[in-house]
């Protein structure tokens, strides 16, 4: 007990109230995070029914490889990270930091992939804004499946591709700035960590912060099949 | 003071890991099925379950007090409302100049 006792702030009778405390604040956080991206979702949702066939042409620019990568490096991320909680849990401190560490590789290594296909994109004149240079000409070869193409299909307007553009840039750019705050929150962990400042009794910010990662990686769960795999 | 936390074992979360790279690696099979309208349900449909599996077990919602459990529900709730009626609003906005009333 006296271990903790510094942990504890005053206004909480004890540890167990504060940690149910911290945990339901950052739940309802979340809730407020679901409607943030619940927001732009919207927006994708009318647009991707409006401008269907732009939508299918875009997805297949995107690289279906890397986003499956890129998810599999997530939850494996979210695997680590529950890891982490588990032995914060049971005051191990070498496999806390070593969980904790590969966390962050893992969402780095997430953030560079989506940095390469980000900047193939821009390379290839697709980010609105900036240089969106898809000309009314251009056709695009829709490779989908056999049978599955319809007359027309083989053209695309470029205002609605732009604009899936748009949406895929604005997720995905979302997504990106929520996992930079993620690493810089484990960075804090692994650097409160690593000294021996949680134990058994008090661990309420890995807890807290895993919440808030596995939340990022359930955002990234639905933007791949929204954005990677349109086909229809 | 140190009652043991409520949690799962380290072989729960590979399963759980196992089980969410294996629906990944199906919904990537899924929208190369020819199931037209159902494509997007499909990978609507297998997200939800991913994020389900993440909520119950990753992030200890299962064991986690009836106060959260609500938190959740209404944020769910509040997301339906949001995309459902905004959504509905803009699809049904064409039966109305159907039917000769414009509005805009």
């Amino acid at each position: 007990l006296s271990v903790n006792a510094g942990a504890l702030a005053h206004q909480f009778r004890d540890l167990k109230q504060q940690q149910e405390a911290a945990t339901l604040g950052m739940w309802m956080f979340l809730a407020t995070e679901v409607l943030f991206f619940g927001g732009v979702l919207t927006a994708y949702a009318i647009y991707r029914q409006a401008y269907a066939n732009a939508f299918v042409h875009g997805s297949l620019f995107l690289n279906t490889a890397l986003g499956t990568l890129n998810t599999a490096v997530l939850l494996t991320s979210s695997l680590t990270m529950a890891l982490s909680v588990w032995f914060a849990q049971r005051g191990n401190r070498t496999l806390l930091v070593g969980c904790l560490g590969l966390t962050l590789l893992l969402g780095l290594v997430f953030l560079g992939i989506k940095a390469w296909e980000w900047h193939h994109e821009y390379a290839a004149g697709r980010a609105p804004g900036i240089n969106f240079t898809v000309s009314e000409q251009q056709r695009y070869p829709v490779q989908i499946h056999a049978g599955q193409r319809d007359e027309g299909a083989e053209t695309v307007n470029p205002r609605e591709l732009k604009m899936f553009f748009l949406f895929y840039f604005i997720l995905t750019g979302l997504h990106g700035i929520h996992m930079m705050v993620g690493v810089g929150l484990l960075l804090y962990l692994i650097i409160r960590a690593a000294p021996g400042f949680f134990s058994s009794g008090y661990y309420s910010p890995v807890e807290v912060i895993g919440l808030y990662w596995h939340f990022v990686d359930i955002v990234w769960i639905f933007l791949f099949p929204l954005l990677y795999l349109i086909r229809h | 003071m140190n009652e043991k936390p409520h949690s799962f074992t380290p072989a729960a979360y590979f399963l759980i890991f196992g089980l969410l790279l294996g629906l990944t690696v199906l919904t990537v099979a899924a929208a190369e099925l020819n199931i037209g309208c159902l494509h997007t349900w499909a990978a609507l449909a297998i997200a939800g379950i991913k994020a389900t599996l993440v909520v119950l077990f990753f992030m200890h919602l299962w064991h986690s007090s009836r106060l959260a459990w609500l938190v959740v529900a209404a944020s769910l709730f509040f997301l339906a409302i949001l995309i459902g009626i905004v959504y509905e609003d803009y699809h049904s906005r064409s039966w109305l100049t159907a039917v000769g009333l414009m509005l805009m």
